[in-house]
């Protein structure tokens, strides 16, 4: 009996096997496979359509860039004008000063705030206590659970005239007289940056401490052996040993580099402090959502993206180059 | 460390002791460590002022059907992707991996917003927050490590994949479904960004929105006019409730935090770029 049921079936197999399968055939079989889906790819297809509507469409609206958009059109009636709002924008007396301002905190950004999580994490992986360590680890990764509006209202009282910070450097005899710190442009820069290291530097350490944690212990007691000192492991052994992770989250953050943090510059600025705090974010904002100039305003953030990917470009060449490790 | 820890929680304790004293009385300054003249008022104003209760609706609301939401339909789509089988797999992954590098910036996404009708609307906080491709990401790679004999068992017993994922994928995956509930929970709670471009209608306007306009308000006038003492009438000033609403307005985050800690850092580990 079993031989006889098996041997169609085996036939059946040689058959679709041999026989050279033709076009018609394969969408058949295609459109078979997809109906025994027919839930998974409903599933699917919810995501792409939701992903079509909310990032493609945007995509395609980048096009009013290249024309002069009002309310009154479609995006597709408004009429070309080319390359004319780029040339506004350069020539704007703005232009500048905002791309100073954007570099000028991201790089400061990208210097000081990429290495530090990484020496925090190197730290904290030395504290021996395990209850120390993970109450540190606790506290530090507080402040990113706090919204930048709370964060930007504490920064308006400390740093005002009458906040914290003037009653600490008036006690220390540092100032002889109360400024309001927002206030001046000369401190903007200092501020941003401080403030987001304050509050990122727990978090951003998480994924270093990840990675050290998956370090084989075998390294760390052969470098005993060979009488290394903890400095030595750390230097010797840790560090090579998480380059890869370092190398991936540096080009993320210099192809993020441009994005100065929105959030935090909106809650921060003021009319006093501008010529400091006007970055390419804030701008399109302004002129964009303010003003209503959505052509020069689209303009103005594409540029930003354009730059952007030619960060990450270089960034993940170089990165291949020196170390062999990159994104793409 | 002991250091860092300091100065990472002292600005907010500093908070949390200046809004439980008197308005009148903190206007002089000096209060560091422990209130002066303990009082509840700010916290009274606070909670009698109309707009800031609607406005904590509206928050919870937000933080609640928008996280169900979002990790419902992140995590269905993710597990359709995450099926090795799935017919153009390699295609939907690509589709959602130029999302990550390209975007249309904040002006198109703006008009997107206003023709969908969504502008004024409260589903402005749903709909598209619904889906996120980094959250997927981390969904898959959970989802891969599942045992596949629970989905062929379920499937002898005649379910269906979509009967699949909501039986036997969801109450395996907790740790990862907390993980990406507490991100997107933080999102939510924290934006004010969504309802300062996409609403004006200040019925609908979340907490942090309303704490924004409260902020960037206090803080130009103190630029213009100093106006510190100006107001020696009333035991309650401007500042004290600007601090009791940004306690009102951290305290849940603070409170649920302790308690999710363990799997936030077990989702860090698991959507970890590990090179």
């Amino acid at each position: 009996m079993e031989v006889k049921i098996q041997q169609p079936v085996e036939q059946q197999v040689s058959d679709t096997i041999l026989a050279e399968p033709t076009k018609k055939e394969k969408i058949k079989k295609i459109k078979k496979t997809i109906i025994s889906q027919k839930y998974l790819q409903t599933m699917a297809l919810l995501g792409v359509v939701w992903m079509f509507i909310f990032n493609y469409i945007p995509m395609y609206g980048l096009i009013i860039a290249f024309k002069e958009y009002s309310i009154i059109k479609t995006i597709s009636e408004a009429p070309w004008v080319g390359l004319m709002q780029f040339k506004e924008f350069i020539q704007d007396e703005n232009f500048w000063i905002v791309l100073k301002n954007t570099l000028g905190i991201s790089l400061i950004k990208l210097l000081i705030g990429f290495p530090l999580p990484i020496i925090f994490a190197l730290l904290l992986n030395e504290l021996t206590s395990m209850k120390l360590k993970k109450a540190v680890q606790t506290i530090s990764y507080l402040p990113h659970f706090i919204s930048w509006v709370v964060l930007g209202g504490i920064l308006t009282t400390w740093l005002a005239d009458i906040g914290v910070i003037n009653d600490i450097l008036l006690g220390l005899g540092l100032i002889s007289e109360r400024t309001n710190f927002l206030a001046e442009p000369d401190n903007f820069w200092a501020i941003v940056i401080l403030s987001d290291i304050w509050k990122e530097l727990g978090w951003s350490a998480i994924i270093y401490l990840a990675a050290i944690a998956g370090v084989s212990p075998e390294l760390y007691e052969s470098s005993t052996i060979d009488g290394a000192n903890r400095f030595q492991k750390m230097w010797h052994v840790t560090l090579p040993s998480i380059r890869p992770t370092i190398t991936i989250l540096f080009i993320l953050a210099v192809s993020g580099v441009l994005n100065s943090n929105f959030d935090q510059i909106l809650i921060l600025r003021n009319s006093l402090n501008e010529s400091a705090s006007n970055v390419i974010d804030i701008y399109v904002y302004q002129m964009g959502l303010q003003n209503a100039r959505y052509s020069y305003a689209t303009a103005v953030g594409l540029l930003k993206a354009i730059i952007a990917f030619i960060l990450l470009l270089s960034a993940n060449k170089i990165t291949k180059k020196l170390n062999g490790t990159s994104l793409f | 460390m002991l250091f860092i820890c300091a100065i990472t929680v002292y600005p907010i304790w500093y908070v949390l002791v200046n809004s439980l004293n008197d308005g009148v009385d903190a206007m002089r300054g000096g209060i560091y460590w422990w209130p002066r003249e303990f009082t509840l008022e700010n916290y009274k104003a606070v909670f009698e002022t109309p707009g800031i209760v609607t406005s904590f609706g509206v928050t919870i609301a937000k933080t609640v059907i928008g996280t169900i939401t979002h990790v419902f339909f992140t995590a269905m789509v993710a597990y359709a992707i995450s099926r090795r089988d799935l017919y153009g797999r390699n295609f939907y992954m690509l589709v959602g991996v130029i999302t990550m590098f390209f975007s249309g910036g904040l002006i198109p996404y703006f008009l997107l917003i206003r023709d969908l009708g969504l502008f004024d609307n409260f589903l402005v906080y749903i709909i598209p927050t619904m889906f996120n491709f980094f959250h997927l990401i981390i969904f898959v790679s959970f989802f891969r490590e599942l045992p596949t004999s629970l989905e062929e068992a379920a499937k002898i017993d005649g379910a269906n994949d979509f009967e699949i994922f909501i039986k036997v994928i969801i109450p395996l995956s907790m740790p990862v479904i907390a993980t990406i509930a507490l991100f997107q929970g933080v999102y939510q709670w924290n934006d004010y960004f969504a309802g300062v471009i996409f609403v004006n209608n200040p019925d609908l306007q979340p907490i942090q929105t309303y704490l924004y306009k409260v902020v960037a308000e206090s803080s130009s006038n103190q630029m213009m006019t100093n106006a510190a003492g100006s107001i020696a009438t009333k035991t309650v000033t401007s500042q004290s409730i600007k601090l009791a609403t940004m306690v009102v307005t951290t305290l849940p985050i603070m409170l649920v935090y302790p308690f999710l800690q363990k799997y936030f850092v077990k989702g860090m580990l698991i959507g970890s770029v590990k090179g």
